[in-house]
């Protein structure tokens, strides 16, 4: 309170901004949509990402073919995408969700691969002795071995995504958090940008918390506790 | 589990990956329902041969037959491995219910009671000890009920307390249900406790070079015996 200044709002002046944009703005609109991309990029991602992780990770001769773009893939610096589909799809929900989903596959890959690669050969053999179809193979050994890896592939990538998504509507979208919050810099409004971002990171943590981790908790129950 | 079958084992050849043979021209009738040991030591290609059996490892040229027929068995032979290799995701009761394709909760239940692990059925492995552990994973071999069991060294790295309370448990289950078991070991007490015929191997490519028949019933066995037993084994598995 003692430090209320026009560049330092109070908790309590971003709580009610939050309120007032919530009830009289477009928060909730500008939200929904930024959910709506992170979510479509993530999904499009983890599915895309998973499907050639496995590919990869099973297949040395493809991985060898691919290891080098995969690389370029997770270093390729993430506006260059954006820009290059923005030029050439033009400013459109495809080309910033594609942007997003090329910046965010070869992470997932990437991890998907070691996992598959990190296979016990002991589970396929058992398997063999017990003459397990492939779809109970894959129910009872595959799976639960990738699910680990995919879970964390999911939060690496979704804490990428939140920031990406955000950095491609300023570069260029009607609306969602980042293309409110680029007007709002134009006007220094810095309480404005801090209740958007309290809105955004409220959201991101209900996620986590009602969402990841009961997942997580659930799937990973098996797993020793840590020492 | 079913009374088991009779095995005939004949492998033309077996080899390396390198082309350097294991088996060659090797056959081995075992009788059904009878406790066989085989002998040897490592790398000659006792769990090869148990792998040959099984299906795991299917490139070999001869033949298995189950009761004079090359058709594969129904449901598999129960297989127990060096470790307890039970799925870390399932609990004890799952791992065991996995073992077939319409096992009953009942079935596994019972297969669970059999190895004494009923009171640990929804426990995951990593909250079972070692013993318990094989326990499961020998409850889940018998669950199979094929009638045919393969053991692969299955008491290696427990402690001899353990041990002793695993040949308890296994040769209560052979008593009640006689399956045809094939029991790699390198442990002659191992042998001469649960086996009624001990077979040693030696050579490469490995041929049979003692075939020792045990006295029966295998509870009947005093501790003398079992003295002179090990120490035949002993002694002619130290002649090979």
């Amino acid at each position: 309170m003692v430090l209320a200044h026009r560049l330092f709002p109070t908790p309590l002046a971003v709580g009610s901004e939050i309120v007032d944009l919530a009830q009289n703005a477009n928060l909730l609109p500008d939200l929904g949509k930024t959910l709506f991309r992170a979510g479509a990029a993530f999904l499009c991602a983890m599915a895309l990402g998973t499907a050639l992780g496995i590919c990869l990770g099973r297949l040395p001769a493809l991985d060898r073919l691919l290891s080098s773009w995969l690389l370029v893939g997770l270093n390729l610096p993430a506006i260059v995408v954006a820009i290059v589909l923005y030029i050439w799809l033009g400013l459109t929900e495809i080309a910033l969700i594609s942007a997003v989903v090329i910046n965010k596959l070869p992470l997932v890959a990437a991890t998907i691969r070691e996992g598959v690669r990190g296979f016990s050969a002991d589970y396929d053999e058992l398997g063999r002795a017990m003459r397990w179809s492939f779809t109970r193979r894959l129910r009872l050994i595959f799976v639960p071995q990738l699910v680990p890896f995919i879970l964390a592939a999911a939060r690496t990538g979704l804490s990428l995504i939140w920031k990406i998504v955000l950095v491609f509507e300023v570069l260029g979208s009607d609306g969602g958090v980042g293309y409110r919050v680029s007007l709002m810099f134009q006007f220094f409004d810095i309480t404005g940008i801090l209740a958007y971002t309290t809105a955004f990171i409220l959201v991101v943590l209900c996620f986590e918390y009602a969402v990841l981790r009961p997942v997580e908790r659930r799937v990973l129950r098996w797993r020793p506790a840590p020492i | 589990m079913a009374p088991g079958p009779d095995l005939n084992v004949t492998v033309a050849i077996k080899s390396f990956r390198n082309g350097e043979p294991i088996f060659r021209d090797f056959n081995v009738a075992i009788a059904a329902g009878s406790v066989t040991a085989i002998l040897g030591p490592s790398g000659i290609g006792k769990s090869t041969l148990l792998r040959l059996i099984a299906g795991i490892d299917p490139v070999f040229e001869g033949s298995i037959l189950i009761d004079g027929t090359q058709a594969k068995l129904s449901p598999p032979p129960g297989f127990v491995f060096q470790d307890p290799r039970l799925l870390p995701w399932l609990t004890a009761f799952d791992n065991v219910q996995t073992a077939g394709q319409e096992m009953s909760g009942n079935e596994a239940r019972a297969a669970l009671a059999r190895t004494g692990m009923i009171d640990s059925a929804d426990l995951f492995p990593h909250q079972l000890s070692g013993g318990m552990q094989r326990r499961v994973a020998l409850a889940r071999a018998m669950a199979l009920n094929s009638g045919l069991l393969l053991l692969d060294e299955p008491f290696v790295s427990l402690d001899r307390e353990l041990v002793e309370e695993m040949h308890d448990v296994l040769s209560t289950l052979l008593d009640q249900s006689a399956p045809t078991t094939l029991l790699v070991t390198h442990i002659a007490e191992d042998a001469a406790r649960l086996a009624d015929r001990v077979l040693l191997l030696a050579g490469r490519p490995a041929t049979i070079v003692a075939d020792i028949a045990l006295p029966t019933p295998r509870r009947q066995r005093t501790a003398s015996v079992l003295e002179n037993y090990i120490a035949l084994i002993g002694a002619s598995a130290q002649r090979s």
